[in-house]
């Protein structure tokens, strides 16, 4: 898009108190993204492996159980907690449901404490029940 | 106040006449991959193991497979969709912007195939190479 750099910008994102409501709506983004990239990227990489043979299939988990990647499965089961709340919230108001603000910064502010709760949850599950 | 726009004004907007397509489709593919997603968590974890043995042998059954290639086409359909439309909404200048939308294209139908590919490959029962 070309633009006149003569003509000034309207400030927006700089200027407004940041609520819930814009940091779930930028999180939504961000999740996808690295879902996108990351997420079947790792997807994609355990099919090519369980597909290819033995060899292949012990180097992605020789990587997988890496302590480290335990920071990349964490990361990418609160993201995929993240989007999908929040896509179930984008379907509400997609109905024309829950734009008054009081509502509007519950049910942003619900989503987030949620998809953090869910993803301790799963990794407590995991790492004291099925580890242990 | 309302605001929705009338089904009249809404259908064909515009001179590109679309526009709903898009929105429509990003939505079909959530839900797909959400139920699928679930399907898979559910699968794994009554499998007995996760080695390369159990799980290219599990995607040999069709109702195994099937799931696992649709959840592959919804996924990936979504997930292009997503990053175009970021793409679309911050990448500004129009030559980066066609380089950027190139390029997920491609990355999207490439690593996608080959997901596509691998499934295939386990559920036709090609004899895994072991060394």
């Amino acid at each position: 898009m070309h633009r006149n750099e003569a003509r000034p910008l309207s400030p927006h994102l700089t200027i407004w108190k940041w609520g819930p409501h814009m940091l779930v709506s930028i999180l939504h983004r961000v999740t996808g993204t690295g879902l996108a990239i990351l997420g079947a990227g790792l997807f994609t990489w355990w099919l090519y492996a369980a597909a290819e043979g033995t060899e292949a299939y012990a180097a992605f988990t020789s990587w997988a159980m890496w302590k480290w990647s335990l920071i990349v499965w964490v990361g990418l089961t609160w993201a995929l907690f993240q989007h999908t709340l929040s896509g179930l919230r984008h379907f509400v108001m997609d109905i024309g449901a829950g734009y008054e603000l009081h509502t509007n910064k519950a049910w942003s502010l619900i989503v987030m404490v949620l998809a953090v709760l869910l993803t301790a949850l799963l990794w407590y599950y995991i790492l004291v029940w099925r580890v242990a | 106040m309302t605001m929705e726009t009338p089904l009249a004004e809404a259908r064909g907007p515009g001179a590109a006449h679309a526009g709903g397509h898009h929105w429509g489709v990003e939505r079909a593919t959530s839900v797909a991959t959400l139920a699928l997603l679930v399907w898979l968590a559910v699968s794994l974890m009554r499998l007995p193991s996760l080695d390369q043995q159990m799980v290219s042998q599990w995607l040999r059954a069709p109702l195994a497979a099937v799931p696992m290639l649709l959840l592959i086409v919804a996924m990936f359909r979504h997930l292009r969709d997503g990053l175009i439309m970021v793409v679309e909404d911050y990448v500004h200048e129009e030559g980066n912007r066609l380089m950027c939308l190139l390029l997920i294209n491609f990355a999207a139908v490439f690593v996608g195939a080959l997901a596509l590919f691998s499934v295939l490959r386990m559920a036709f029962g090609e004899a895994p190479r072991t060394p």
